[in-house]
């Protein structure tokens, strides 16, 4: 029987280009394969993609599967996970990465159930471990109080990665490597699913995900009408407005604007939080950012050991003020 | 049609205990359960329960809750009974415990095949001590059920459910038919509150209470036993920073002292 080896990424596609995430996938995995003297490869899955594998030689691969079937426009996941299935008992790969997003979180642990392993999801840091060689895969838990580091004896040890910890390399567009096309060979009537719509729930401005200021508001702004004001600061600043949980559930703000462990992750310049207190599970979705301020009524507020600038007092007062003082700041 | 309902809680330490109480036990590998503060259903099965409900009340039908663990307290596990669930199944032996989203799936499964009538299991998105979101999809897998990840609304009819799933823009409207997995996420709304008449019926609801042996699982595969993962170290990540608190006369002049400080730190 052939060995497993080798490390894969599962590189997602958005609006005809390789996904920011297959790109760090990529860069991680480079590393990992490096460190074992394999192979690094990417398995590439939609319709029309084929192009795409230049795109995957440049930010790392050696070598490319393509699987290009007007099936596979968009995910399902009894589409894709007899896919990846067939890929992977193709290529045998000892690691396989996978993003922590949408599409990674619903692929992973039906593929890890299908093949008899385990996956881990939601990793901030993988590494080989130098005596057993096998995967340290490191993931926060109890909403980022905690962390966890686990392995398993099983190939191929699957995990999937947080957006945005992971770094792409410095994409060398002269790197080749080797195309692999493998058929889906799909059974449309195996898709117990139907994708009716998608919608979009359009927000105004700089997408959060790549603005370079957030300013994120949490319960305490009380109403919908308080989020204006984010917004006006946000607007001075060139950056977008974020969101704790509650804003979301209470409809002040949609639910896309989430910052946090189920929501999005960010990782702006400056972090700017407003009468949020810093649960755990918020902290998850900035705890990159290096420059987190606090507006917060409440000194013993957690956002204040995570913050590095704060401010003890009721929003109301300091940020209209704070707001001022900016436009004055930025105009002069 | 009246549609038949499991829906999978599971009970937590309270993930909303302030972050201060969470303490480790890192020769144990386990997280001490702060004193003073009763675990929960975590938090997204709540969301799954009253999911579960509402196609309930649409339709009609029976709702039967299944909670795995270990010192399971009733008045716990029993809140969806108060809610307006019917029934409630508890996997509760030593066996069960900490077991990882393998051995959990499986016994759930097991426990699923012997309920036996069901048109839709429901679970929470992710479990709020590991933060998993694995155990939904590996019921499904072994149930070989078509499954929707992190639905934020759920309508049933003609024996399909129309599910819609949240993505990272928005969300995708998904026909799927039955029976079928669906993960559940806070986006479906928040869980309705026990009635009274809802508490004194849960009273009177007796759980089932099943070992491995009653749902035919091996004892290797339950629990710690049944692992594919290995849990290597358990550790609190160390907070480093150090707040520097912008003071002022009054709060307005605190907030324009911070916008000065920010400019100092070449952020604005
Ligand atoms: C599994 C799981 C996943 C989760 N995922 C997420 C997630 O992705 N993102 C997320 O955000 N949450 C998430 N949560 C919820 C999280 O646990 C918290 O409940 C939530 O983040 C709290 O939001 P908050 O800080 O806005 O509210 P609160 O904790 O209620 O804090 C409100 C703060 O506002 C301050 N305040 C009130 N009025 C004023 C005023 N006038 N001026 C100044 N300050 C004021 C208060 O002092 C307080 O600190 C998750 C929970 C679980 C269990
Ligand atoms: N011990 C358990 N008892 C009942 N349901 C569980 C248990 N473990 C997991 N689940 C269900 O599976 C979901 C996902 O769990 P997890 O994969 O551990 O994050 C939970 O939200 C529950 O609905």
């Amino acid at each position: 029987m052939a060995e497993y080896s080798g490390v894969m990424v599962h590189a997602e596609v958005a609006e005809g280009k390789l996904a920011t995430i297959a790109t760090e996938l990529l860069g991680c995995g480079r590393g990992l394969a490096d460190n074992l003297g394999e192979e690094l490869s990417a398995v590439i899955i939609g319709s029309g993609v084929s192009s795409l594998a230049q795109e995957a030689f440049a930010f790392g691969a050696d070598k490319v599967y393509i699987v290009d079937d007007v099936l596979l426009q968009d995910y399902q996941t009894d589409a894709y996970v007899p896919v990846m299935e067939k890929v992977v008992r193709q290529a045998m790969p000892r690691i396989l990465l996978v993003g922590q997003t949408s599409i990674g979180r619903d692929l992973a642990p039906r593929l890890a159930f299908r093949l008899e392993t385990a996956a881990t999801m939601d990793c901030i840091e993988l590494a080989i471990d130098p005596g057993s060689k096998r995967l340290l895969r490191t993931k926060p838990v109890y909403g980022g109080n905690a962390r966890a580091v686990f392995t398993s004896e099983l190939d191929p040890q699957i995990a999937t990665v947080r957006t945005k910890v992971m770094t792409p390399l410095e994409p060398d567009t002269s790197r080749k490597g080797e195309v692999v096309t493998v058929e889906a060979g799909m059974d449309s009537s195996t898709v117990r699913t139907r994708v009716l719509e998608k919608v979009k729930q359009e927000v105004e401005g700089i997408s959060l995900e790549a603005a370079e200021v957030v300013v994120s508001g949490g319960r305490g702004m009380g109403s919908a009408e308080g989020f204006k004001q984010l917004e006006e600061l946000a607007g001075l600043l060139k950056g977008a407005v974020g969101a704790s949980r509650p804003p979301c559930d209470n409809n002040w703000v949609p639910d896309v604007r989430q910052v946090g462990l189920t929501g999005k992750i960010v990782a702006p310049d400056l972090y700017i939080a407003v009468a949020l207190s810093g649960s755990s599970q918020h902290m998850a979705g900035c705890s990159g950012c290096k420059n987190i301020v606090a507006i917060n009524k409440d000194p013993e507020a957690n956002i204040f050991r995570e913050a590095r600038f704060g401010v003890v007092g009721d929003w109301k007062k300091v940020l209209p003020a704070l707001t001022e003082k900016v436009r004055e700041l930025m105009s002069g | 049609m009246t549609v038949n309902i499991i829906v999978c809680v599971k009970q937590v330490i309270d993930p909303e205990a302030p972050p201060s109480s969470f303490k480790v036990d890192e020769a144990g590998k386990k997280v001490v359960p702060p004193s003073g503060v009763p675990p929960v259903i975590s938090p997204f099965d709540e969301n799954a329960v009253e999911a579960a409900l509402r196609v309930k009340d649409a339709q009609g039908g029976k709702i039967t809750v299944l909670s795995m663990g270990v010192n399971l307290l009733r008045e716990v596990v029993k809140k969806p009974l108060s809610m307006g669930a019917d029934e409630i199944v508890l996997l509760e032996d030593e066996a069960f415990t900490d077991g990882d989203s393998w051995s959990n799936a499986r016994a759930l499964a097991m426990a699923v095949k012997k309920i036996g009538e069901y048109d839709l299991i429901f679970c929470g998105r992710q479990a709020a001590d590991w933060d998993d979101g694995q155990v939904g999809s590996g019921i499904a897998e072994i149930l070989e059920l078509p499954c929707v990840t992190v639905a934020r609304k759920i309508d049933v009819a003609n024996g399909k459910a129309v599910v819609e799933r949240v993505t990272a823009d928005g969300y995708e409207v998904i026909e799927v038919s039955l029976p079928a997995l669906i993960t559940v996420s806070n986006e479906l709304g928040e869980a309705r509150y026990p009635t009274i008449k809802g508490i004194m019926a849960a009273k009177k609801i007796e759980p089932l209470v099943w070992t491995p042996a009653d749902i035919g699982l091996e004892p290797a595969q339950a629990g710690a036993a049944g692992r594919k993962m290995n849990l290597e170290k358990l550790y609190q990540p160390v907070h480093e920073g150090k707040c520097e608190i912008i003071e002022g006369e009054s709060p307005e002049e605190a907030g324009v002292n911070l916008a000065l400080k920010l400019r100092e730190a070449k952020l604005l």
